[in-house]
């Protein structure tokens, strides 16, 4: 075959499909659909998680964190006594400075009475505003005054850029945009009663953090938790010792728009059965030296009334809730976590995950919470892999897609093309029903 | 479950100095001597071999210096027994999927903090090292239980895929609490502090 090569002229990216079973490599890929992104999404009317209460005490204690690409500080400010039924004084603040752009905070983490700006010390009260910068009158020389801001500055109007907060629980959200509806309407009557389930009414203790910088898109992370299909085939642990596997009893929950997604699933004792037939990463014989990370306590909070068939009660030993764009929460047998995506570029993400248990328990249910994150995290036994295969997914689609064609799509067709809930983890569901959101909203 | 005792909580402070210069010249030497050891059985890919280094009831720890920073527990690995070691290396090579690499470890000179006993420890230590006793097997041969030699020394870990570039992966330090046994040092605690707090993916093998 001998043909000269031509030159492809580049193509806009396009979704041919009217469904969202088979998703273009260019989604991941392409800077100008990140660009988008950042915009429309995490800069957009969305509600974006920041940190946990537990994180920041006590008055001034502040954490700076990210949204999409900007970083922002969570902060504990005074309330006023009028206001103490209906202020919870957690504000969010934008990391730039309203005089000249500076990123002024460095530290992730301490407590301050107020954030000043190294460079020309534009001090900022703890909720935002302004409260003075040095020779706004000018300096006096004899009977003239030099410089100066004009008369018409007016300190109110150049306070950091200050965001929408709500705290929902031990839970703080926040948002850019003043069109986003209110955070328990964001989230849907479908998604509440499993956050409710972990939060609601308990004081959270803060046990930690784990960071892992992953070479692929943000979306392939939130896709990893709406993908049932894998963890009882990539994850051994899973399969072996029955924590996730086919044969459970589980269920994909959605949202009205699909965008976020509960997977529950109740697990069984393992071993040998229908499900393992052919499952190379199952392994009959494998057995713990020490099983310690296997002691499993059920736990009362587990069991509600089922939501989706009243009278009823679940008691699910496993829930994962993914909220669009950036949270996924995680309960994992004894072990809590949140695991908080962090975009940079088309290509990386940072996945930070913070771990807690709760103010009433006990150091052996500590101890335990603890042991158990063994499994997770980027050294987890069910989750160091994770990270690896999203490496991968970018790596084959950003080589399908280096001539700039934005060929290439992914096959999600597991149980159809349709979005629905369901009662098995045999499904792609809930990444069909991310990506009809997320197509509206990004109008593509 | 089996029934078994908690492993005991190692501290660094209320350490008392080695003052004997030759002892402490010859367990410096000594450490090194077994860091060199260690190195080399990971970075030659011979893990099962690497839990033997520890004591039965030994506690390996990789924990980001952020949490130790702030006495926050969470680990990324927390292994408490040599058991867990042994189900680590199980699990790592043949249930993890990773891409393969190979590591290389530079570990820095040992610096001997000095010795912690029953007799100077605060009442936590005292406690550890009365558990620490008790958990002792015939298989550890301890020469003297109640008294642990702590040391700590920086390490640096590169991390190269085959055929690609090499990238430094984990820099840190050991804190290590070692007992002294008829077969010589055996590491009681190893404390893996790091200060590559953003982890390059995932963290397979042990540091």
């Amino acid at each position: 075959m001998n043909k000269s090569f031509t030159p492809q002229p580049s193509k806009d990216p396009t979704w041919q499909s009217a469904q969202t079973s088979r998703i273009p490599f260019w989604v991941y890929t392409d800077p100008s659909v990140h660009a988008k992104e950042l915009s429309k999404i995490f800069y957009g009317a969305h509600w974006s998680y920041v940190g946990l209460l537990a994180e920041i005490p006590k008055l001034g204690d502040f954490k700076k964190t990210q949204i999409g690409e900007r970083e922002v500080i969570m902060v504990r400010d005074h309330i006023h006594p009028s206001q103490k039924d209906i202020d919870h004084g957690i504000r969010v603040v934008e990391n730039r400075c309203a005089h000249r752009g500076v990123r002024f905070l460095q530290a992730s983490y301490g407590n301050k009475r107020s954030f000043v700006c190294p460079y020309h010390q534009w001090a900022y009260k703890l909720n935002g505003d302004l409260g003075g910068l040095p020779f706004k009158d000018g300096v006096i020389d004899g009977e003239n005054k030099q410089g100066g801001m004009p008369e018409s500055f007016d300190l109110k109007s150049h306070g950091l850029n200050r965001l929408r907060v709500e705290v929902l629980h031990g839970l703080v959200f926040a948002s850019f945009d003043s069109d986003a509806p209110d955070l328990q309407t964001y989230l849907g009557p479908e998604i509440m009663p499993f956050i409710d389930r972990i939060f609601k009414g308990r004081e959270l203790t803060l046990l930690g953090y784990n960071r892992q910088r992953i070479p692929g898109n943000w979306k392939l992370m939130m896709e990893n938790i709406k993908d049932p299909y894998h963890p009882g085939l990539l994850h051994t642990w899973f399969v072996t010792f029955g924590l996730w596997r086919a044969d459970q009893k589980s269920r994909m929950v959605l949202d009205q728009k699909g965008r976020h997604s509960v997977m529950l699933s109740r697990r069984n004792e393992g071993g040998k059965g229908q499900v393992t037939q052919g499952v190379t990463s199952f392994k009959a014989n494998m057995k713990l030296e020490d099983d310690r990370l296997l002691d499993i306590v059920t736990e009362p909070w587990w069991t509600i009334q089922d939501p989706q068939h009243p009278g009823e009660t679940i008691t699910p030993s496993v829930t994962m809730i993914t909220l669009f764009p950036s949270l996924i929460i995680q309960q994992q047998v004894n072990s809590l976590s949140t695991r908080q995506i962090i975009p940079s570029g088309n290509g990386h993400f940072d996945f930070v995950w913070t771990h807690f248990g709760f103010k009433e328990d006990n150091e052996e249910m500590k101890k335990r919470r603890l042991r158990q994150s063994n499994l997770f995290g980027p050294a987890g036994y069910v989750s160091a892999d994770d990270g690896e295969v999203i490496e991968f997914s970018q790596s084959g689609f950003e080589q399908f897609n280096s001539d700039g064609q934005h060929n290439g799509e992914t096959l999600c067709e597991l149980d159809g093309v349709g979005v629905q809930a369901t009662e098995h983890m045999v499904t792609e569901t809930l990444i069909r029903g991310m990506y009809r959101y997320w197509r509206e909203v990004m109008e593509l | 479950m089996n029934a078994r005792v908690t492993p005991p909580t190692f501290f660094t402070d209320s350490v008392e100095p080695l003052l004997d210069a030759s002892q402490l010249k010859d367990w410096t030497f000594e450490i090194n001597t077994l860091n060199a050891q260690y190195a080399r059985v990971l970075d030659e890919g011979h893990y099962q071999d690497w839990p033997n280094f520890f004591i039965e009831c030994a506690q390996y720890k990789i924990q980001a210096r952020e949490n130790y920073d702030r006495a926050l527990p969470l680990c990324i690995v927390d292994l408490e027994s040599k058991g867990m070691m042994k189900d680590r290396i199980y699990g790592i090579t043949e249930t993890i999927f990773h891409a393969p690499y190979y590591s290389r470890h530079i570990i820095s000179q040992s610096l001997i903090l000095g010795l912690q006993t029953s007799s100077n420890a605060h009442e936590g230590v005292r406690q550890c090292i009365g558990t620490l006793s008790a958990l002792l097997g015939p298989q550890d041969k301890a020469l003297d239980p109640t008294c642990l030699l702590v040391s700590t020394s920086n390490y640096g870990v590169y991390r190269t895929k085959p055929g690609k570039t090499s990238e430094i992966f984990s820099v840190g330090q050991y804190i290590d609490h070692w007992l002294v046994t008829s077969e010589g040092l055996k590491i009681a605690s190893r404390q893996c502090i790091y200060d590559s707090e953003m982890i390059l993916n995932s963290l397979i093998y042990p540091l």
